[in-house]
């Protein structure tokens, strides 16, 4: 038997990664990495909750829902980086630091 | 140890491994096709977890759809200015991933308290829905359900989180034409 423990831990353990990655990158498709790992990390724990909803199925549909905005999320900011790139030459969100004009 | 648990451990170590494997590497490239080893696993969990339309959904949105887009990013930025980030990121090698990996560490030591404090298995909930027989069962088939349940209860979010994802397509699309030249 799985116990939910065992889906937090796990789940624990991709969200740290996902946060190491996210302050220690220093490329912006690095860091979109890092925000999916922490992404999935919630899902997962949406779908080990859900297993104990038969009738209404609130865990797995909002699993559902959190995977379509993050595919969302994830258009557009590789639209952005796409931008940033084409305007500053590099995709270090460190060096960006410029407005428009 | 039954079957199903070892599965549960060989995924979650395979999810883990691939995951830090994808934090570790210094090729980026690489660290974008373990980040697929990485979506499957968590597919595996996910029919573990007894959702198997959702297992279906993450490898049909995250690994058909997100990568992919993740993939031609990466080809439409250029090759040299990721080779200059690379170069100068082995110059100062430590001081801010040691800060960072401590950060995480503590982050994770501070989640696992809370969840040994917490106790999920014996939550007063979870105890009522096995109690009322409302917990999912092993040979149970959720697909009809879910999909009735997304036209009758959850109507409101699917239409909501529909027209959004038409907002932030066309956004995207947009963000990402080539300026006219002025």
């Amino acid at each position: 038997m799985i116990t939910l423990t065992d889906f937090l831990i796990v789940s624990a353990g991709l969200f740290c990664i996902g946060l190491f990655m996210l302050v220690s990158k220093h490329n912006a498709i690095q860091i979109l990495i890092g925000i999916e790992l922490m992404l999935n990390a919630a899902i997962l724990n949406l779908v080990a909750f859900g297993k104990y909803d038969r009738f209404n199925n609130g865990g797995q549909m909002f699993a559902l829902f959190a995977i379509v905005l993050a595919a969302a999320t994830t258009a557009v900011a590789l639209a952005i980086i796409l931008n940033v790139y084409r305007r500053y030459k590099t995709i270090d969100p460190a060096k960006v630091d410029k407005l428009r004009d | 140890m039954s079957l199903v648990q070892l599965l549960f451990y060989i995924m979650s170590f395979i999810a883990l491994g691939s995951a830090i494997f994808v934090a570790a590497s210094k090729n980026l490239v690489r660290s974008i096709f373990m980040f697929f080893i990485t979506l499957f696993a968590l597919a595996g969990l996910y029919v573990l977890a007894l959702a198997d339309f959702v297992a279906i959904t993450q490898i049909v949105i995250y690994v058909g759809g997100i990568l992919v887009l993740i993939l031609f990013a990466f080809m439409l930025s250029g090759k040299e200015t990721l080779d200059a980030i690379q170069k100068q990121r082995n110059q100062f090698i430590s001081a801010n991933k040691i800060a960072s990996f401590i950060l995480a560490a503590l982050f994770f030591v501070t989640l696992l308290i809370m969840i040994f404090k917490l106790d999920a298995n014996n939550l007063l909930w979870v105890k009522n829905s096995i109690k009322a027989n409302n917990d999912i069962k092993p040979n149970a088939v959720m697909t009809d359900n879910i999909g009735i349940n997304l036209m009758t209860t959850y109507l409101l979010p699917f239409e909501i989180i529909s027209i959004l994802l038409m907002m932030a397509l066309v956004g995207a699309a947009h963000l990402a034409r080539k300026e006219q030249s002025q």
